[in-house]
């Protein structure tokens, strides 16, 4: 599954940041395989999504989110 | 004793740039926008007999090199040793914030880690312990609490009696570099590379977390419960724009141009009168006295009238980018925004267009692509910007007098379409290949302080004070030079002036728009120099005198003064509404042309702004004009 996939309400593991061009940068914002994410809430039309991870909310678009593989864990 | 150098570095929104303010009084830009403090800020202050120089670098959440701003903190730190370096965390999420702090760490640099925000930590359950924090760093740990004057200043104490000679990384940390080092002399690609010292510095911060920080789960926090209102799906759309409204009301209604009105009151009434007995007492020329009052004083009070309603439209937009809300409005407006080839980061110079298009061009700088900051600078002046407003009440009140309303309104609307149509078009075209991303911290609601919300309206109204203080001084004079003389000296008759020359020679080029008098094409021209020069050239040109006001409320006094002249008969409806729609997209003022330059460090993205717009507005007006004579208008 992929960030992308992922509910509202979910809460995920990071499997992998995929191979985008965002990776470093992700991975900087703590995004690396083995955090925890809550996905909270997203705005209109569904995209982009507001995350949540180490005690902070990030948003991303769905496009760079397709990247990232997570295993469901609630 | 030489200068005490402390620099200060963090993450965006970690309330670094408030310590700053608070420390020094230094004129700052601060904001929730990740990377809005491009440029290196430098403050002094003195205390205990000691001076001490603060460098306020730009937030950034590594050193990795990747945006300007980490470059720049990477290179300050390349050339400079200062003599204490303070690493501002957002105590209240500090599992990312130590990011930073590692990194520097594995450069060498000694530092004084500064919990910030220590109580907005304690309210979300985060517990830090700082004397375990100062063993795992070996480095000192200080706190302060963001917005608390005294705690900020406790900081001056640790600045002048911390010996950061005393203090050297603890073994857990020289581990970690080793570690790091490891990886770097390894045989893994450079991408692999840097993904496995990524991990290592989380693995680090994982182990200070655990030996640290307790986290306790305190349920819902006050910023969960206010997202899930105002940023949240199609409701957090619909109380962004009832926001708006209320940001418009007050600034256009309630607060800003009533303070514009009285000001403008005083500049071009009673300070005019005072300053033409001053000159009659004092016997100076009779032409002296006219460019002085009429030219120089109505020219430069009707601009600086505006300075109240551009000051109070920054300080809404400062104040609620301080509270975090502006990084809401880019997430819930990104859908749209992103629908138009823009990102949902633009909304802020947007906003700012609608006041003055110089600060609205600096601040395209928080965009996280090139494209997105290219695309934001190139249709920023299609924006109806304060100067421009004139123009088109005067213009509605003389040819439109039953609807004017309505069609000052479309003037807005045809700007912001065809910014977004341009936005599309740019998007689609030269920015093609380049990506476009959106990745935005949406930081907890806080209360903004009030003189970091101040410096910083200050910072992006100063510009436009700095235009109305120079550029219109001088394109008054000059008009009125070029208005009164031609190549044999002065002449009564300005049909024989440069001005006319000039007039004429352009527009030649408005046959298509139904404008091609001299006295339309001199407007033109100086519009360039300054849209609020063309109303005062109108009146100068069609005789009214120069004591035509030039402001918007004005108008249907102004518009009958008009319509005694000839410009009455000079101009059709349609052609005055070509004429509207061609101000209205034309070349941006030559302040805001200066500033595309400096943003976009390229004469030939200078070039191409004003040529491209100057064609897309002579195109959209013939347009108008054209299509609207085929309609069987006139």
């Amino acid at each position: 599954m992929t960030l992308k996939d992922s509910q509202t309400g979910m809460v995920v593991r990071i499997d992998s940041v995929g191979n985008s061009k965002l990776k470093n940068r992700l991975m900087t914002m703590g995004l690396i395989p083995g955090t925890k994410v809550e996905i909270l809430r997203s705005a209109p039309m569904g995209d982009p999504i507001a995350i949540r991870l180490r005690s902070y909310n990030l948003a991303m678009r769905k496009d760079d989110a397709e990247q990232i593989q997570v295993t469901q864990i609630n | 004793m030489s200068a005490l150098a402390v620099a200060l570095t963090g993450n965006p929104n970690t309330g670094k740039s408030t310590i700053f303010n608070e420390l020094t009084g230094a004129h700052q830009k601060i904001g929730n926008w990740p990377g809005v403090t491009v440029d290196k800020k430098v403050g002094y202050v003195n205390y205990k007999g000691r001076t001490i120089s603060v460098v306020d670098l730009p937030g950034t959440y590594s050193i990795n090199a990747h945006s300007q701003e980490e470059i720049v903190v990477s290179d300050y730190f390349k050339e400079n040793k200062p003599d204490i370096v303070v690493n501002i965390v957002d105590a209240s999420n500090i599992s990312r914030n130590l990011f930073l702090t590692v990194q520097l760490m594995e450069n060498g640099i000694p530092l004084i880690i500064n919990l910030n925000m220590m109580d907005e930590a304690e309210r979300q359950g985060i517990k830090i312990n700082e004397k375990k924090l100062e063993q795992a760093f070996g480095m000192p740990v200080t706190n302060t609490v963001g917005r608390s004057n005294k705690s900020v200043k406790v900081l001056l104490d640790v600045f002048t009696e911390t010996r950061m000679s005393d203090y050297h990384p603890s073994e857990m940390m020289k581990k970690h570099i080793e570690k790091v080092n490891a990886i770097k002399n390894s045989d893994l690609s450079q991408d692999k590379m840097d993904e496995e010292i990524i991990a290592a510095r989380y693995d680090f911060i994982d182990q200070v977390m655990a030996e640290a920080v307790t986290v306790k789960n305190v349920g819902t926090t006050l910023t969960d419960k206010l997202d899930s209102w105002l940023a949240n799906g199609f409701p957090a759309l619909i109380i962004m724009f009832a926001l708006f409204y209320l940001l418009f009301q007050f600034t256009f209604n309630w607060v800003g141009q009533p303070l514009a009105d009285l000001l403008g009151d005083f500049l071009t009434g009673d300070l005019v009168d005072w300053a033409k007995d001053a000159m009659a007492t004092a016997g100076v020329a009779d032409w002296m006295q006219s460019l002085v009052a009429d030219g120089i004083l109505a020219g430069v009070g009707a601009v600086v009238g505006f300075v109240p309603l551009i000051f109070t439209l920054f300080f809404c937009l400062s104040f609620l980018d301080g509270t975090g809300y502006m990084a809401r409005v880019a997430f819930v407006l990104d859908p749209i925004m992103r629908r138009a080839g823009l990102s949902g980061k633009s909304i802020m110079p947007l906003i700012m267009g609608f006041g003055c298009g110089v600060p609205a061009i600096m601040a395209a700088r928080s965009m996280d692509t090139n494209k997105d900051r290219m695309i934001s600078v190139l249709i920023t002046p299609f924006l109806t910007c304060n100067a421009k407003v004139p123009i088109m009440a005067l213009f509605a009140a003389m040819f439109f007098p039953d609807n004017a309303a309505d069609i000052v309104f479309s003037m807005y609307f045809v700007g912001l379409a065809t910014a977004i149509i341009a936005a599309k078009i740019l998007s689609k075209t030269a920015f093609k290949a380049e990506p476009s991303t959106f990745l935005l911290e949406l930081p907890p609601y806080r209360i903004p302080a009030m003189k970091t919300v101040l410096l910083e309206t200050w910072d992006k109204g100063k510009g436009y004070l700095v235009k109305a203080g120079t550029i219109i001084f001088s394109m008054t004079v000059m008009i009125w030079f070029l208005s009164s003389y031609n190549s044999d000296g002065m002449t009564e008759d300005m049909d024989q002036s440069y001005l006319a020359s000039i007039g004429s020679a352009t527009s030649v080029l408005f046959a298509p728009q139904g404008f091609d008098t001299w006295e339309a094409g001199a407007a033109v021209v100086t519009g360039v120099m300054a849209k609020e020069a063309v109303v005062s050239t109108m009146g100068i040109l069609y005789g009214i005198g120069d004591d035509v006001s030039t402001e918007a409320e004005d108008a249907d006094d102004t518009a009958s003064q008009f319509m005694a002249t000839s410009m009455a008969a000079a101009f059709t409806p349609l052609s005055a509404l070509a004429f509207m729609v061609f101000t209205q997209l034309y070349s941006p003022c030559v302040t805001a042309l200066g500033t595309v330059k400096k943003e976009t460090q390229s004469w030939k993205w200078m070039a191409f702004t004003f040529i491209y717009t100057c064609a897309v507005a002579w195109i959209v007006s013939m347009l108008v004009y054209q299509i609207g004579r085929i309609l069987g208008f006139e």
